[in-house]
This record gives structure tokens, sequence and C-alpha cells, in this order.
């Protein structure tokens, strides 16, 4: 057992851990930190995306003891006194979540992108989130969703509303 | 309480933001696997690495002695105790399966089953002694590639002497509801158009992003489960048939589910497994699977050879559609894997007047991993084959693919249709979803751009793909399941509780894993009550709080369980009108109800809602004979299926150099009946798209010689990334549905069954000048490579193949009759 002293959202622990413990397992098993969940065990999905020192990592690829001494943010961190975070807000108002497992990771990894680059283009932004998979949405309202926060002109052919003139009653 | 003067004229149609969201961005959810109780344990599974093989021995000794472990229990420890996996749906009363236990008792027959269960105090712990666990195989020969499976070349089942399941016809003749197939290919062989094409239709993996758990407590009177399900009421009832526990004796949980598309509808062995485990060590347990074994042991989906005959006369107007199907069991029969191809025998004819048509279906075991639903479930294996033929007609024809489908299609002055496969389509128009969808896409420019590439020789080609789908939803009538040799019926409940504080309680037996039903629910019942959309709360997928329900798959949520909620809303205001009545001294008969008030005709005297609630619930000063609630259930047997529709058109770009496909726009005009919630609707629609592209371009469940799936993680399975895929442009038209209340029909699957022909379409569509007439799917770079140099056209030259000879060795692209030599790694010929 190693002694580590990690830091998450905002409260400092100490704890003996298994040296071949993921953090992902000290934040859900020890920690109750179950907001951030395991989707894969390849690091190919993304699902348990969180913040180290303010940069995203996939959390089943870092060892508990390699975050000894370091400061973790995961998605029950992000929102401030009851407000939710602006990338928060911006999922809940385009949709980008349907059944919202992906959902703390794809957000870590969405902010991560806008702190290397706050005004992506579209490309840039599907980049970005190519490591956090998702099978729910078809990525079209997490990209909206990143462009609002951003800022960026979404492109009007992607609207996620219907066009003005859609559903028009047809005779049947 | 009144309604509030803020919300929306109208909820339904409106795009509410989801109640759902502030729970699940915050990461304050219940997923199975984040429950802990006292003095939990906790499951690994041991599997087997062959995909058939008999069991010669067996040592747990290692692994009981390993620090933390309870209990190792085996095939031979749960024999008299575990039953055997049901089958809802024998499709014929002969239908062969072999038995199938959760944990193999001395033979396995695919890689991956379980043989062995380590319980211990961690999941750790657990899993290292599952590693101590030491099993002796004997390899028996593996049925594996479907066509050698279907000639019994190798049994996967060798007691039941065949590896033929079930055989199941539907025949227009002789259902009366069209003429002689065989008729009609005959004539046209002779004085008109046949095709004949084969196609693969190739196993996927459902890939929900929740990997299954589940959790058992034994503890108190009744069995406690939670599972990672979208059947809840299914696993109830199946584990009470299974294990023989008193149905009363089990509460299912299904608390939040973090997706399904088909892979939750099922009653698993590691769910009777955590059971067993639970009742044997009288402690909570809990088994969550790796993604790994999610892969491996989760049902997969699709996997057919498809052999089709279309017959037609000169001018295009189809005149009969013949389908032979070789399906692909798997190992064993999950809970409807027998029906899912059956439910394609209703959609192969799609949008079409077709006069004639027969549909074949052999079932077939192999050693894999047993099939199931998986988004569509049968209609996106038939759409895709129809929709890939109407191009192949139209280029034999010499005519737009738009100009064949307009042709052959049912009119809209023409609804409801009754079709060849003896279904009648109530609504539609598919002249105006297509108009629209030509519209937004450029349709003319884009076919001129690929005419002006073509002429260039442009060495990235722009193909244009169309596919004009239908679909049914609402499953289903009782009597038609019924017909169709299902063990259960297709209704669904709702109950409605008018809370004394003003709140309503919506109890609905659906069973939602992403889909908003917490929201648009409360949509329906603001408008049909009158109270606020916030004053709406939703409960579901607790057997004890939920007690009625049928679950949520095949798109019937809304049009089947909605259904019930609007009767059950309909029965609340009949029976707060005689209290309204008795509040306003005024006869029930001159009571109306509208936006939340019950008032007397002609007056402008009236009492809310919230008032009668009250009076119903105080019941000090109520007459004799009236009941002192307003609560009340539906229970809704759905009258027929809906049938939405849509045309989806793909542009793609195909880089004749690489073999690289890129799509370039997609649209999609669909008529999903009354919108509830066009948020809601486009997100649906959405992640339906992606993942019909996704069988088209990327996904496989590829198996090696040996029957070990090769494609058994995420780094070899490749769902699509944001960086793969494209935005889309989605619009509607409406024909109401006329089967239910709400007008709606369903828009679950409609993404996943229409865009998979539109992409492939595409593609093809792109090298046609290659001489290139199909590409077998996932259509990756190599294939599309492949499939342009073995066509071996000139670049230059004109589309001259015709649609005969077929099935002739060396046409390209096309399997040798009876090979399916290279079927089972999945490559190209």
């Amino acid at each position: 057992m190693t002694r580590i002293s990690v830091t998450v959202d905002g409260v400092g622990y100490q704890d003996e851990v298994e040296p071949r413990l993921l953090l992902v397992q000290y934040l859900r098993e020890q920690l109750g930190k179950t907001g951030t969940v395991v989707g894969c065990d390849t690091s190919n999905c993304g699902a348990c995306t969180v913040h180290l020192d303010g940069h995203s990592v996939k959390s089943c690829t870092v060892l508990a003891v390699q975050a000894d001494g370091h400061d973790v943010t995961t998605i029950e961190g992000i929102a401030r006194d009851g407000e939710l975070h602006p990338m928060q807000q911006a999922f809940h108002e385009c949709h980008a979540l349907q059944c919202g497992y992906c959902t703390p990771g794809m957000i870590m990894q969405a902010i991560d992108v806008l702190n290397d680059n706050p005004h992506p283009s579209e490309e840039e932004i599907r980049l970005g989130l190519e490591g956090n998979l998702c099978r729910c949405t078809g990525y079209h309202n997490i990209v909206k969703a990143v462009q609002q926060v951003a800022g960026a002109q979404a492109p009007a052919e992607a609207a996620v509303a219907m066009p003005a003139t859609a559903g028009a009653q047809v005779q049947a | 309480m009144t309604a509030v003067d803020d919300r929306p004229q109208a909820e339904i149609g409106s795009p509410r933001l989801r109640k759902e969201d502030q729970r699940l961005v915050t990461g304050r959810t219940r997923w199975t696997d984040n429950l802990q109780l006292p003095g939990m344990q906790h499951l690994a599974m041991v599997r087997s690495p062959f995909a058939h093989a008999r069991i010669t021995g067996l040592d747990t000794a290692a692994a009981k002695s390993a620090p933390g472990v309870m209990a190792v229990l085996t095939g031979a420890d749960v024999k008299d105790l575990q039953g055997s996996m049901a089958c809802a749906w024998p499709i014929t009363e002969d239908q062969k399966a072999p038995a199938h236990p959760a944990i193999a008792v001395d033979r396995v027959s695919f890689a991956g089953e379980i043989v062995a269960v380590v319980v211990a105090r961690t999941a750790a712990a657990a899993r290292d002694a599952a590693e101590l666990v030491d099993v002796d195989y004997e390899e028996l020969p593996a049925a594996l590639d479907l066509k050698r499976a279907a000639a019994d070349e190798v049994l996967a089942h060798p007691d039941l002497g065949t590896n033929k399941s079930a055989f199941w016809q539907y025949d227009s003749a002789d259902a009366g509801t069209g003429g002689a197939v065989d008729e009609a290919i005959d004539k046209a062989r002779t004085d008109g158009i046949v095709i004949e094409r084969e196609y693969r239709q190739q196993r996927l993996i459902p890939a929900f992003m929740e990997p299954r758990s589940v959790v058992c407590d034994p503890t108190g009177e009744q069995l406690t489960i939670w599972s990672a399900t979208q059947v809840p009421h299914f696993v109830r009832i199946f584990t009470a048939l299974v294990l023989g526990i008193p149905e009363s004796k089990i509460r299912v949980i299904a608390p939040d589910v973090g997706g399904g598309f088909g892979g939750k509808l099922q009653h698993t062995p590691e769910e009777v497994v955590t059971v067993l485990a639970a009742r044997h060590t009288g402690k909570p347990c809990k088994y969550t699977e790796t993604r790994s074994e999610s892969l491996v042991s989760a049902h997969h989906g699709r996997h057919q050879w498809q052999r089709l005959t279309l017959a037609a006369t000169k001018d295009g107007t189809v005149t009969g559609l013949k389908v032979d199907l070789l399906a692909d069991m798997g190992a064993y029969l999950g809970l409807v894997t027998s029906g899912i191809p059956i439910l394609g025998a209703f959609m192969f004819n799609a949008i079409y007047k077709f006069p004639s048509y027969q549909f074949n279906c052999t079932n077939v075991f192999t050693n894999k991993t047993w099939t199931d639903a998986y988004r569509g479930a049968g209609r996106p294996e038939a759409t895709f084959a129809i929709e890939r033929l109407m191009d192949e007609l139209a280029v034999e024809v010499g005519v737009d693919p738009l100009e064949i489908r307009e042709k052959n299609w049912i009119r809209h002055e023409e609804f409801p249709f009754t079709t060849v496969a003896g279904m009648t389509y109530d609504s539609g128009n598919y002249e105006a979803a297509t108009a629209r969808a030509k519209e937004l896409f450029g349709y003319d420019a884009l076919r001129r751009e690929q005419q002006e590439r073509r002429d260039r020789q442009d060495p990235v080609q722009l193909g244009i793909g169309v596919s004009t789908f239908t679909e049914m939803c609402g499953l289903a009538p009782s009597r038609v399941l019924g017909a169709l040799r299902y063990a259960a019926g297709g209704w669904e409940h709702a109950s409605i509780r008018m809370l004394p504080t003003g709140k309503v309680e919506v109890v609905t037996g659906t069973s939602p894993h992403g889909q908003g039903h917490e929201t648009v629910w409360s949509q329906i019942i603001a408008d049909r009550l009158g109270v606020p959309f916030e004053d709406v709360e939703v409960l579901h997928g607790d057997t004890q709080i939920a007690n009625r329900g049928l679950d949520t798959y095949g798109s019937r949520s809304l049009v089947v369980g909605g259904q019930a909620l609007v009767l059950a809303a309909d029965k609340v205001i009949e029976k707060g009108r005689p209290v309204a009545a008795h509040l306003l001294e005024a006869s029930v008969a001159d009571i109306e109800f509208a936006d939340g008030r019950f008032s007397v005709k002609g007056t402008d005297k009236g009492k809310s809602m919230a008032e009668v609630v009250w009076e119903a619930f105080t019941c000090h000063d109520l007459p004799d004979g009236i009941e002192p609630t307003l609560d009340s259930d539906a229970t809704y047997d759905p009258v027929d299926f809906s049938f939405p529709h849509g045309t989806h058109l793909c542009a793609a770009e195909v880089d004749t150099e690489t073999g690289e496909v890129k799509l370039r726009s997609y649209v999609s005009v669909d008529d999903v009946g009354v919108i509830m919630n066009p948020m809601i609707v486009a997100g649906q629609l959405h992640g339906g798209i992606v993942q019909g592209i996704a069988q088209a371009l990327w996904e496989e469940a590829v198996y090696d010689e040996h029957g070990t799936l090769v494609s058994g993680s995420f780094v070899d399975y490749t769902l699509p990334t944001a960086a793969d895929t494209i935005s889309f442009v989605n619009d509607h038209t409406v024909s109401p549905s006329t089967t239910n209340d709400l007008g709606a029909k369903g828009v679950g699957e409609a993404g996943a069954i229409a865009s998979t022909p539109a992409v492939v379409n595409a593609i093809v569509d792109a090298l046609r000048p290659w001489g290139v007439r199909d590409v077998r799917m996932p259509c990756t770079p190599e294939r599309v490579w492949r499939a342009i140099r073995s066509a071996g056209a000139r670049e230059a030259e004109p589309t001259t193949d015709s649609a005969q000879p077929h099935f002739d060795a060396g046409a390209p692209n096309q399997d040798e009759p009876g090979s399916g030599a290279t079927e089972q790694n999945g490559e190209v010929q």
C-alpha cells in the first residue's frame, strides 16, 4: 500500500492505496465520486475523463499513486455556487446528451478543448473530442454545445431546431 | 394551483429542455455500478476462451482459498438451480433450440460463455481469484461460417442433429395479399427485368456506453435486483420463470441506464448468476462487466445473408420480390433472437406497391455470441436490401433512383394502404418528404457536380445515395404478436396520481434509458390536465412502483405508452367531473374541462384541477358514491402499428485512389407523425443516423477461424467518433398517425434504419462508371479500393453492365454461391 495525498474537487484526501489502483477506481470506490464512470478498459471511450492540474486525462490510464500531490477536478466539481458550469449549461440547452453516460467525460474534455483553443473551428472541436465516444447523440449536438460556449458561429444548416418551414401539415 | 401563465400555449410540440439533464450533467446519477450495499460481494466471471469445447476438468481450489473469496460457483454446483435461459419467441411450432444454462455445465458453445463465477469482498479480489480457476477444455469443431453452418457441415450443438433452428415463410399468394412471386419472376425473365443480388448484413455490436451491471440484494423478504436493463418487467418475469422464484418475491429496478439500442433488451445469464450468487451467500452481490466482456457476451445484432430476386417490367414497375434469408442466431436463442429477422418480413416491400412477395427465412445456429435486437431489429436489414435493389433497378432502366421509387411507391392519396406483406399503412406522404429532401439537399446541383467530376475523371468521385424508407413502430398489437407466436402481449400501462399538494405523479410502464420520457411524458400530461410541466414527476423502471409495463424497445414507448398516458389522463378528468359538479353545485353534464379548469357550461363559475383534487383528498363533503380520488390507471393495447417514413439523401466523396469515403452532406426529411418535442426528435435522428452510417462504413464484429472475437475491444470494434462524423440537416413532414390520439408514429429507430442504404447507395453511385455494383459492408477503404480494382471497368466507360448474369463466378463483389468462404473473417474476395 502506498500513501497518497490528493485534492479532489477542492477537498484534500490522504489515503493508503494499492499501487495498481487506477485513479478512476480511487475516485469511484474510495471517494464515492461516482459521477465519473468507466466505459471501456482500453482507454478508448473517455467516459472517465477528469482534469489533473487543469488538463484532461483519462482517469483509467492514470494510477492513483500518480495523482499524489496533484489536483483533480471531476464533473462533480465544476458547478459553482449552485450555477452550472457554462459547458454543463450548454450541454443541457443544446440537447447534447441522451443517456448521459458519456456526458461527464465529454464535458470535461470539451472544457479542455476550449482551454487549449478558445475559438475552434467545427473540425477542431471534432478532433478535440475524438477520444471520447458517445453512442446516443451522433455528436451533432455535442459539437453545437461546444460551439455555443466558444461563442463560435454555428453553421446555419446544422441547426437543431426545425427550419421555419418544417412541420407543415401535409395532406395525408 | 392553477396553470401558470408563462408556460407555452401547448407543451406538445415545444422544444422543452430535458428534466433528466440536471442530474446527468452534474454526475448526480444512479448507475447500477454506483450502488454500494452493506456486506456487498463482487463477482468476476470465468469465461470460455473456446468457441466450442467440452469441459473436462474444473479446479476451483486455488480460487476458493484466495484472500477475500467467499464462494466459487460452477455449472456443476448450480445445474439443478439455474434452469435454462428463455426464448420468448418460438417462431414455429417445431423450432429447435438447445438448453441454455447461465453457467455452462459440461460444454461451451461460444467464446465468452460463463463457466464459473467467483464471489469476493472486492471486485479486484474476485478478478484475481478468477485467474486461479483452472479449466480443462477438449476443443470441438466449431460452426462459425453462416453458410457452412446452414449446410450442417459442423454442428454447433451436436445433440440437435442440425444447425437449423427454424424456417419461416410469408407468401403473398398463400396469405391472399398478393400474387405468386415465382410467376412474376418467370414472366420478368422472359420480357422484363430480373435483379438478383446477395447482400450481407454484417454482425454488429450494440455497444451501449454503460457496460451492463447487476446488483442483487437477497436480504429482506423480497429479492431486489437492480440491473442496467431496458426491460425491468421482463427481467422480473423471467427471473421468476427461469429460477422458479415466485414473481411476487422479486423486485426489479432499472435505475439510470446508459443506453441500450436493443442491447439491453435481454434477460441475461449474468443476471441469473448474480441472483444465484446472492442467494448462495446471503449477501448483496454486484457484477459489472468490463467492456471486453460486454463485447463478447452481450448479444450482437444483424448478421444475415440476404438473397434477393426483384422482378419488374421493362419500364421499371416492380412485379414481385422474393427474399431468402440466412439469419445467424449465434449459439443460443435469447429473449427474442429468433423473431428479429421475422420483423423484417413486413418491411422488405417498404413504401412500394409490389403485387407479389415471398419472404423465406432460415434461422441457423453457429458457435458465436448469440444475436438479438439491435436498433431497428429486422427492419434495417429489410430496408437496406430493398433500397439497394431499387437503385440497381434504376440503373437497369436507366433512370434516376428517385424516379424509379416514385414509379413504385404508394401515392399519398392511396392511404390507408394494405401492403403485399399484409400491413395497413395508415398515413404518409412520400412525395412531400422527398420533394423537401431534394430541396434541402440541392439534389440537382449535386447531380451536376457528379457529372462534372466524372467528365474530368476526378480521382475523388461524388456519389449520391437515396433511401426512401418506412418502418413499423409501436410494438405491438397483442393479437398480432399472438399470431406470430410471441409469448407476451404488446400493451402498455400508465398510472396518474393526483397528489393533494397539486403535484402529479405519472407512473409509466416504459423504461427509458436516454429517450427523455421524463420530459415528454410531462409535456403530454401538462397539456392534457392543464398542470404546469414542472409539477409533473415521471416514475419508471421499478417493478414495485411501475408494477405493470412492457418496457422500452421497438419505438413503442410514445405510441403505445404515450397513448396509455392519454387514456389515464382522460380518466382523471372523468373522475374529477362529479367532484367539480358537487363543488360548483351544478349537474355533471354541465361540467366542462379545459386548460386545467372544470367549469360550468355557459357561466364563469369554475374550479381548478388542484381544488378538485384537494376536495377529493379531504373528502369532507362528498356525496355518496363518489370515489374520493382522481387517481387513474389505463392499459392500452395498440390497435395497429404506426409507420413513420422519410427520405434520406447522402452525398459522399469517394477517393478512387485510396478507397476512402468522406461524407459531405446528409439530409433527412422524416415523417414521424405529430412531434411532441422537436429537440428530442432531432436528437434521436442524429444518433440513429450515425449508428446506421457506422454499419455502412466502420463497424463489424469479426471472428477469426477459431471463433475468437477479434474485434473484442473498442480498439478494434470501431465506433464512430466526433472526428468521423458530420453535422446533419434534418426536417420533417407531418401526416398524423391515426392509430393513437397523439398522432405520433415513433422515431427511436428511424435514423438507423434509413441511413445505412443511403450511404452504401452513395458509394456505389460514385463508382458506377467503374462497373462497381456493390461494396460489402462495412465499406472500409480497403474494400472500396478492392471493389474498384476488381470491377475491371475503365474509368470513362459508361455503365453498361447488365443486372444479369447473377451469382456467377468472378462477378465483382458477389459471393460464390454457397461458398461464403471468406465470410468469417470479413474479408472481401
